[in-house]
């Protein structure tokens, strides 16, 4: 589904990512862990098409198609989804009203009928069930006055009204209580399904306890440096990444 | 010290006769104005308030007085209504009373309505203390002209106790003439004690055309009178429209005002409110648009003059093309005012590289336990926000349109008529370049 083959980029003229290479089959789900600095975030912006990434040298193909030539928009609509470290708040604009112009525009852009308010609102109401999110955040204003949890438990639920083919989670496990925590790793999971793949990027690996991993991928000096299983993720934790970004770089798991 | 009076607007002014209404006082006080305003000419650009609205354009240009047509001018009458506003109206087409196109039968009991023409014919006296206040200061040239040369306008009072439910409808229309019109109206609206009312002024036009008009209006809110006031500006994009409104709130009186301002080329605003009985309270909202070549300044003033009187002030200002916005919101906290409560936000979008917003938040505290919060600023769209709904698919055009707009409609929030605040919010996203 997700291939990145020798991917550089920059930010402000630095250099951050450095010949990264990976593959996500559909089905999968690859947590990419790694100490701060090492890029994580980066390789996620760098998806999803945020301005001021800059890549200067490799490929990233998406279902046989060039991810980087693609706008934001358009890597929405091809099934890309990112679930932000920081969800931004913006006031005036409902929750509802901004997901369903998401959605719409989303099938509109893949020749799909737009679903009327009416239809909207039983989707909304089947996975607002799913994620055991309450429907008064449906009403308010995009993010505006959301507690952290509630901010990250809204990129899911948009994930899951969305459905995409390609969830990149971006630290959503930053910040949360251990009950925040389960909520959204309950939310993950149920999503998880053989044509979906997940690329979920975390400093910890108490979010893997929840979510488990069919990859685990250390990120560390801008390219991955070590790829294993869910057990991997154990060692890191258990003797941290010191030392890792003197590491070769592993062959690429396929 | 005083403008050349050849300039074209002073000169077609000076040379127009002051009307005779054969009330003395009247009359007086309009030889009084046109002498004070003949010394003193149009604002320059030295004087602050007048500082970033240059009068050079309009000064050039001669106006001829009134409209001799005005009482026959066609005007589609369905273009006049607005959602939501069913109340009596009234209606002025450049410059003139309309009684075809007005609705002021039944008045409720309480509430008296009339043009300003009539209102004079049949009791001045009443009038004589508001229409006799004198404007010498040098911002005030327009005052001084309107006061001079006003011959009509609305005169709305609510007695003591009445509460009026539909909203009342003021129309000021602009209708294509053979040449540039001058007109000049005078409004004076008062409540009575617990008198409630919701009022609706709405500046347009009918078509194109370039004509000057002056709106000055004095609103008094006497103890506990409750008055909910939107004003909808759409004047014509070639318009000049000057206006100054004077608000005085007794004790524990209480306005809130939503202003849109979308229309005109030339559009200035002074809007004056004193706080003067204890425990009066103020909200003011308003949102200017000016696109194209368009100039829309808007001048807030609020004095804190008792104890516990509170003000709260949402601008939002949206410039695009080449126009240009003003704004300058001046709170001042008197010696007395002690509790009060004030706070003034205006924040500013530029939609293009040669848009300009000039804004000017002052605050000036002179008692005791105030609480004041003030914030100006002027930017673009946030780059964040604008991702964030890219990312889940909202094309870039759409994305913006529906930040720009989400900005915008923040000032309607609370603007309790259901109907009217949708028509508004629409209004405002057409104003939105494509």
């Amino acid at each position: 589904m997700l291939k990145i083959e020798n991917l550089h980029a920059r930010v402000e003229g630095k250099e951050i990512l450095k010949g990264l290479s990976l593959t996500v089959n559909a089905g999968e789900v690859h947590a990419i862990m790694g100490p701060n600095g090492a890029g994580k975030s980066t390789l996620g912006n760098v998806l999803s098409g945020r301005d001021g990434y800059e890549v200067t040298a490799g490929t990233v193909t998406y279902n046989g198609v060039d991810l980087l030539a693609l706008a934001p928009e358009e890597r929405a609509a091809a099934g890309v989804f990112l679930a932000f470290q920081y969800p931004v708040e913006i006031p005036g604009v409902n929750n509802t009203y901004f997901l369903r112009a998401a959605l719409n525009a989303q099938r509109k852009s893949r020749g799909e009928k737009e679903l009327d308010s009416m239809q909207f609102l039983k989707l909304v109401r089947e996975k607002l069930k799913v994620m055991q999110i309450s429907d008064e955040l449906l009403h308010r204003a995009v993010n505006e006055g959301f507690s952290g949890g509630e901010k990250k438990r809204n990129e899911i639920f948009q994930m899951a009204v969305l459905e995409p083919q390609l969830a990149i989670l971006d630290e959503t496990d930053s910040g949360l209580d251990i009950d925040a925590l389960k909520h959204v790793a309950d939310g993950v999971n149920a999503l998880r399904s053989p044509d979906r793949a997940f690329l979920m990027i975390t400093h910890y690996q108490r979010l893997l306890d929840y979510v488990v991993p069919d990859v685990v991928h250390v990120l560390a000096g801008g390219r991955i440096v070590e790829t294993g299983d869910k057990s991997l993720a154990l060692k890191l934790e258990a003797h941290g990444y010191a030392g890792l970004a003197e590491r070769q770089p592993a062959r690429a798991s396929a | 010290m005083s403008e050349p009076a050849l300039l074209p607007l002073v000169a077609s002014l000076v040379d127009t006769p002051l009307p005779v209404s054969g009330i003395a006082w009247l009359d007086a006080m309009r030889r009084d104005n046109r002498e004070v305003f003949v010394a003193g000419g149009l604002p320059l650009a030295r004087v602050e308030a007048w500082k970033y609205t240059a009068l050079r354009g309009l000064a050039r240009r001669p106006f001829v007085d009134g409209d001799a047509a005005a009482l026959t001018r066609a005007v589609d009458l369905s273009a006049l209504a607005l959602p939501g506003v069913d109340g009596a109206r009234l209606v002025f087409v450049n410059g003139a009373f309309r009684a075809d196109l007005s609705a002021l039968g039944a008045l409720p009991a309480g509430l008296t309505l009339q043009p300003l023409s009539q209102a004079l014919h049949a009791d001045p006296d009443p009038l004589r203390f508001v229409l006799s206040r004198r404007h010498y200061e040098a911002d005030e040239a327009f005052t001084q002209i309107n006061a001079a040369h006003a011959r009509d306008g609305a005169v709305l009072r609510v007695a003591d106790g009445v509460k009026i439910d539909a909203p009342l409808h003021l129309v000021f229309l602009g209708a294509p003439a053979e040449g540039d019109l001058a007109w000049h109206l005078r409004n004076v609206i008062e409540l009575g004690e617990g008198a409630a009312l919701t009022l609706v002024e709405h500046h347009l036009a009918s078509g194109e055309q370039a004509h000057l008009s002056t709106v000055v209006g004095d609103i008094e809110l006497r103890e506990g009178a409750h008055l909910h006031h939107t004003v909808l500006q759409q004047a014509a994009n070639g318009a000049s429209l000057i206006r100054r409104t004077g608000l005085r709130l007794h004790a524990r009186a209480h306005a809130t005002l939503h202003l849109a301002e979308l229309g005109g080329a030339l559009v200035r605003h002074d809007l004056r409110a004193e706080l003067i009985g204890d425990g009066a309270q103020l909200e003011t909202r308003g949102v200017f648009m000016p696109h194209g070549r368009q100039h829309v300044d808007t001048q807030l003033a609020i004095r804190h003059q008792a104890l516990n009187t509170a003000s709260s002030s949402t601008w939002r200002g949206v410039a695009s093309d080449r126009a240009r916005g003003v704004f300058r919101g001046a709170i001042v906290v008197a010696p007395g005012a002690d509790g009060s409560d004030a706070s003034l936000s205006n924040k500013n979008l530029l939609l293009s590289g040669s848009a300009e917003i000039d804004t000017k938040p002052e605050l000036e505290i002179y008692a005791d336990e105030v609480k004041a919060a003030h914030g100006a600023t002027v930017g673009q769209l946030d780059e964040r926000s604008l991702f964030y709904l890219r990312s889940r698919g909202i094309p870039l055009a759409e994305a913006r349109a529906l930040l720009t707009a989400a900005f915008c409609r923040t000032v309607l929030d609370d603007l309790p008529n259901a109907a009217l605040r949708e028509h508004l919010s629409s209004l405002l996203i057409d104003q939105l370049p494509a």
